[in-house]
């Protein structure tokens, strides 16, 4: 038996003409090859970057400055502990509150509700939208003489500015991207539910166990690998947040984000490297959560 | 037994009542949810000056299709449209293709690089972009005046399209290659012993049980690239080569005070990911299921 079996690996191994193996080369060397130079040699080449002086523009205007770029950024820098808040603001916000009411409405609609694929495709259609064309949408709805503010009874002429007010822009940006998160995570979820067996939950209520229950001890178990992909991605968004804040304001000023601050230092128009240790600081902060899903994706592989 | 079947009636009838209530906060909070853009849509059918003299709440005097016209007119939003039909397209049949490519060799070959591989694949995939900005811009600019055009990658659909497709490749191959796992060996194995060679084994034998996940990635990364707000910014200096995402911006601050104008700009904008997604509803929620990084 095992014999036949290595004979069957040889004769396998050995049928790869010559032009099998440069077809299987060039299969996996030029998407590697693109991935590599595209991806990770700039990535790579940052990270070097953010240890020097560079406005940007000549190659040879390159400086060595050791750990400065950091130094700059910890110290005396309101501007980034600000940024610090507020990601971390999303990040809890969308923790605590979107990504259980996704949950929630997903669990709703997965009790078989009449209507259920309409209000599924409801809820969803957010998501398909870009953030700039959502920026626009609340604009109509939140600005000066838009339909929030006329329905407050507030006219063009003592209108508010509701972006910059800091008391509660933090919150109406937070629910501007909720709209688009929750009904993220309800189909995320939903698919996974579908999975469970029904006649489980019927059970479990005919021997008097309450809703909560039910979820609780049996639901939420059994999603287990649908949990921590959905945390991870939770996160991930959280940290890479960026397209919303900056078409809402296109700058840090107002509403400091990680994103946006490596943008202005590093995209925007006086270009320094401090951008770069920018981006630097935002990549530590998602190894964690980029490991996790990897971890879990190839537990098996990786035994 | 007969207590059982009672009180598997009783269950069933809460049920029904708890269903009924359900979804009558389910129904109101979807028209909430949907109002946002219902209101544009409805902004962009009545004209400028309905609003200006009657006020937003009026009651129209009309309803009409000139902002339509007019944004296609004055914002040249067609334009825009075709550019990010330019860029999505090709990046898409791309990004498929070669993370079919690397999934294929990966999962029916069995070669020491090939964890390793999808480990870097993937986790490109979640690399935060702007990481690679300042290099990849000075790589585009570098083999521009490598070939004498300065504007051959950068501010050009090729750049854009690269880095798209550099970007995606990592999932599109995270998402076939697990899919490629449930297609059985024994396939592969007559196809080798039969005398295929390789290429003939990808196209002929592989590519068309691909089909199903195919569709439904085609789907899922068309709206992502579709959608794509940074690189479409920041590759792009003409105005008039701009993907829609990066021109509607521009386009908020010069219209700032035409609602109706902008509101039938933005509609025309998210039309074809909306309606993509209401036609192709299947395959979309087929692709987030097959894997499901980000959004």
């Amino acid at each position: 038996m095992k014999t036949a079996a290595t004979v069957k690996k040889n004769r396998s191994r050995r049928s790869l003409s010559n032009t099998d193996r440069f077809t299987l080369t060039a299969f996996v060397g030029i998407p590697t090859l693109l991935q590599i130079i595209l991806l990770w040699v700039p990535a790579v080449v940052t990270i070097i970057l953010s240890f020097t002086y560079w406005n940007g523009v000549r190659l040879k205007d390159i400086q060595w400055a050791g750990i400065q770029n950091y130094k700059n950024i910890f110290v005396n820098n309101p501007l980034f502990y600000q940024a610090l808040k507020n990601n971390g603001t999303w990040l809890a916000f969308f923790v605590l509150i979107a990504t259980p009411l996704g949950i929630l409405l997903a669990y709703q609609i997965d009790r078989g509700i009449k209507g259920h694929a309409f209000y599924e495709s409801i809820y969803y259609l957010p998501v398909v939208l870009s953030l700039a064309v959502i920026g626009i949408i609340w604009n109509f709805m939140l600005q000066p003489g838009g339909f929030v503010q006329g329905l407050m009874g507030l006219d063009i002429g003592n209108a508010i500015s509701i972006w910059g007010n800091p008391k509660i822009n933090t919150w109406v940006i937070l629910g501007v991207a909720s709209w688009r998160h929750i009904g993220y995570i309800m189909l995320l979820y939903l698919s996974g539910l579908k999975s469970v067996d029904p006649a489980l939950k019927e059970a479990a209520a005919i021997d008097g166990a309450t809703e909560w229950q039910i979820f609780r001890k049996i639901i939420f178990p059994t999603m287990q690998p649908v949990n921590i992909i959905i945390v991870v991605i939770t996160l991930i968004e959280s940290l890479r947040a960026f397209d919303l804040v900056y078409i809402i304001y296109g700058s840090p000023t107002i509403f400091p984000l990680l994103n946006l601050l490596v943008f202005q230092n590093f995209a925007g128009q006086g270009i320094s490297m401090k951008g770069a240790a920018y981006a630097v600081i935002l990549l530590v902060l998602c190894i964690v959560p980029i490991i996790t899903y990897l971890r879990i994706n190839f537990k098996e592989d990786l035994k | 037994m007969s207590t059982g079947v009672v009180q598997n009636e009783q269950y069933r009838n809460s049920q029904k009542r708890k269903d009924f209530y359900i979804s009558i906060f389910i129904g109101f909070f979807a028209f909430v949810w949907i109002f946002p853009i219902l209101w544009t849509v409805w902004t962009s059918l009545r004209p400028y000056n309905d609003i200006i003299s009657y006020g937003i709440f009026s009651w129209p005097r009309h309803i009409t299709l000139v902002n339509y016209f007019n944004a296609i007119r004055e914002m040249h939003i067609g334009v825009y449209l075709m550019n990010s039909l330019m860029v999505t397209v090709p990046s898409v049949i791309l990004t498929l293709f070669f993370g079919s490519l690397v999934a294929f060799v990966v999962t029916r070959y069995k070669f020491k690089f090939n964890l390793g591989l999808l480990l870097l694949f993937t986790a490109g995939n979640m690399l935060p972009i702007v990481l690679t900005y300042i290099p990849v811009f000075w790589m585009f600019i570098w083999v521009g005046e490598l070939f004498g055009n300065r504007n051959l990658l950068y501010n050009n659909y090729g750049g854009l399209i690269l880095v798209h497709v550099g970007f995606q490749v990592g999932f599109a191959t995270f998402v076939l290659s697990s899919y490629m796992k449930t297609i059985p060996k024994e396939i592969s194995e007559s196809a080798t012993i039969d005398g295929a060679n390789v290429f003939r084994h990808y196209w002929n034998v592989i590519l068309p049980l691909l089909r199903p996940a195919l569709a439904a990635l085609s789907v899922l990364m068309t709206t992502w690239i579709y959608n794509e707000f940074f690189w479409a910014l920041v590759l792009m200096s003409d105005d008039s080569k701009r993907p829609i995402t990066s021109a509607l911006r521009r386009l908020q601050g010069q219209y700032v005070t035409d609602f109706n104008l902008l509101a039938a700009g933005a509609i025309i904008a998210a039309s074809p990911t909306v309606i993509m997604f209401f036609v192709l509803r299947k395959q979309f929620i087929a692709g987030l299921t097959l894997g499901s990084t980000k959004g």
